[in-house]
């Protein structure tokens, strides 16, 4: 209202020349809106071969495993998730979590995190040679329960006993919550709750945090919604979107994101993984796309996209199955 | 309120402001901030599906199917459903029928049912046939004018310039079309002032509407960005439309950035119908049911039922034995979750 009263508080205003000041407000705004500074650069976090294969049901041979972390080590990425040391009861595909550390050939400048569910996971991590580990909360009390029995405060203060060993020993870690939209079982998770968690795992001593649509229904209007209530308890600067693409939604609430200052974004090479909330739905965004995304946005990622796509492939033929990147599928056929 | 000026009248009461400058409520309507991003609070779906989508499919679809698919769009509560195209046979197979379409259809009151006419053949077999909308299809590539239509970029306008007068005199509105607007598949990357020059060009001999087709979908928020500022230069961005096709996946970010310069009409296919013809099994439409999930999601009202495109949809897919290509509807049936905003 106030910028109303002074466009119009000027008494010769007259209804035409009112429309053109109107058009020439509207092309500036609309300029700042759309062109609002974006981040110069952003960090991929390669989840391919943790997160996305962990959703894969075919179970991966180590080698493939380690030549495929390899390939992407080649590719410019600068954090690659390798593995999960959660019990292969749960997880099989994550089994081979020890051989897969310490096959792969390790790029300097390259962090190589690994999921740690609690103190015996973060044990064999290290006893494995990990330098860098993630653990994960959820901002759904009913998903909490469902995936880890137990509620949410419960699993941070599980996470305590990791949090001082990774302290101890010097090892950073990294803090996933998960269904930041919405939940499987509760449906919308308020913001305001993801705040929280983000707050929590945060001041624990996360560097960073990764707000995760585990489901895929977020869009740019309740990611934007998310964002300004994690940003006000978590400087933007640790903050990172792993968007699911299950209702193809992942690349536009990614821009948002970095509209609202967010530069760290998680994604699969090929789209690895999809829903396990909705049999044969995709999962996890494509590596690809996202730095066909940034890079068409003048957005430096450091990430040689023609080796990502050749990691892509060779991934997807181990598993026999299409990409899900729409990048690959075009590629050389324009 | 007497000897008061103007100005203070103005801020003592927002009734005498708005009985003073009545289009001032139009625009403090017409945006909608969510969180200091402000998008229109309403968008246009203009659905081609029925043509653009079904032109680039493989199969021949019975006559019968494409009357029912049109029909089932009609009761979604879209207002613009794009219904066929007065092109020749020999060149389009899967238009051949299109008098009979037109003439099979059930109109709905409230929905307009634009079709293709690239000359002026076209446009008397249309009208014929009853067409009350017309469209034409410019390029902002010469080569891709050339290898698609035949003729140079002025020599199309000429063509297209006897059609719009001839619906001129019929008082039958006439949309435009600039394909190649963010790049073209032979000769790669397009000066956006091309596309602004062709834009103007259709705009100024009377189409009403401006469609700007990301015709490969190599397109990416960085250069809708930059065509669409030098194209609101010449055509106010109220006349603008985006027509991003998907093939890069970046369909949704590039209509998300064109709502943010104040875009609000947004063309789609039901399904992701018809794939890209310049990249062999590559998607080409982005899907009206994704983007609806979009803008619904903003809070940006469309006036369409996305159940009901996603039931039409399967409809279509059924009858092309093919997936669909929206994957709102691939999740939808699955999911034991639930979806943000419908």
């Amino acid at each position: 209202m106030a910028a109303v009263l002074k466009l119009v508080n000027k008494s010769t205003l007259t209804a035409a020349m009112g429309q053109q000041h109107l058009a020439a407000i509207s092309a500036a705004k609309a300029g700042v809106r759309a062109g609002r500074s974006l981040p110069e650069q952003v960090k991929i976090v390669e989840v391919g071969p943790r997160d996305g294969l962990q959703n894969e049901k075919t179970i991966v041979p180590t080698e493939a495993k380690i030549h495929l972390i390899d390939m992407l080590s080649e590719s410019g990425l600068s954090v690659i998730e390798a593995t999960s040391f959660v019990s292969p009861k749960w997880v099989p595909q994550m089994a081979d979590q020890q051989e897969v550390m310490k096959g792969i050939r390790r790029r300097p400048g390259v962090s190589y995190p690994v999921l740690t569910p609690n103190l015996r996971g973060f044990q064999a991590a290290m006893k494995a040679g990990a330098a860098e580990v993630a653990i994960f909360g959820a901002a759904s009390e009913l998903f909490s329960k469902k995936n880890i029995n137990c509620s949410v405060d419960e699993s941070l203060r599980r996470f305590d006993e990791v949090m001082k060993a990774a302290k101890e020993a010097g090892v950073p870690v990294r803090g996933y919550v998960s269904c930041v939209a919405g939940c499987p079982y509760e449906g919308k998770v308020a913001p305001e709750k993801v705040a929280h968690v983000a707050q929590r795992l945060y001041s624990m001593g996360c560097y960073e945090i990764s707000l995760g649509d585990t489901v895929g229904v977020a869009t740019p209007g309740s990611m934007a919604e998310m964002l300004e209530a994690v940003s006000r308890a978590v400087p933007v600067s640790a903050l990172a979107v792993h968007c699911h693409d299950t209702y193809g939604q992942a690349l536009a609430n990614i821009l948002v994101a970095l509209q609202m200052g967010v530069s760290v974004v998680d994604s699969s090479v090929a789209g690895l993984g999809g829903c396990p909330y909705a049999q044969g739905a995709s999962g996890n965004v494509a590596t690809e796309d996202v730095v066909y995304m940034l890079h068409g946005l003048g957005i430096q990622t450091g990430v040689d996209l023609s080796r990502l796509m050749d990691a892509g492939a060779f991934i997807c033929r181990t598993l026999n199955r299409k990409t899900s990147s729409k990048v690959a599928q075009a590629t050389c056929k324009l | 309120m007497g000897n008061v000026p103007t100005s203070v009248k103005h801020c003592l009461s927002y009734e005498q402001l708005i009985e003073d400058y009545p289009w001032l409520k139009r625009w403090l309507q017409e945006e909608k901030t969510i969180t200091g991003h402000e998008y229109p609070q309403f968008v246009k779906i203009v659905e081609v599906g029925p043509r653009d989508g079904l032109q680039n499919e493989k199969e021949i679809v019975p006559t019968g199917v494409k009357i029912q698919l049109i029909d089932m769009l009609s009761g979604t509560g879209l207002s613009v459903i794009e219904a066929t195209s007065f092109v020749s046979s020999k060149w389009v197979p899967q238009m051949a029928d299109h008098t009979d379409v037109l003439r099979g259809i059930q109109r709905a009151p409230h929905v307009r049912y634009p079709v293709l006419t690239p000359n002026m053949q076209g446009f008397q077999d249309a009208v014929a046939a009853g067409a009350t909308e017309v469209a034409v299809f410019g390029s902002a590539s010469e080569t891709f004018s050339k290898k698609n239509i035949n003729c140079s970029i002025d020599e199309s306008m000429l063509r297209f310039e006897e059609v719009i007068n001839a619906a001129k005199e019929r008082q039958i509105p006439v949309r435009g079309y600039v394909s190649c607007a963010l790049g073209c598949p032979h000769e790669g990357q397009i000066d956006p002032s091309k596309v602004a020059e062709v834009a103007k060009r259709l705009y100024e001999m009377g189409c009403y509407e401006i469609s700007l087709g990301d015709t490969i979908g190599i397109g990416t928020p960085g250069s809708m960005f930059k065509m669409l500022q030098k194209v609101m230069k010449e055509v106010p961005v109220s006349a603008l439309a985006v027509h991003c096709h998907d093939t890069c996946g970046q369909a949704l970010p590039n209509i998300l950035t064109a709502l943010q310069m104040g875009v609000c009409v947004v063309d789609s296919a039901v399904a992701g119908l018809g794939g890209c013809p310049f990249a062999q099994g590559s998607s080409g439409n982005v899907s009206t049911e994704d983007v609806l999930y979009m803008l619904h999601g903003i809070g940006i009202e469309t006036g369409v039922n996305l159940v009901k495109v996603v039931e039409a949809g399967h409809f279509i897919c059924n009858a092309l034995c093919r997936k669909t290509n929206s994957k709102v509807a691939q999740a939808r049936g699955r999911t034991l979750c639930f979806s943000a905003k419908e």
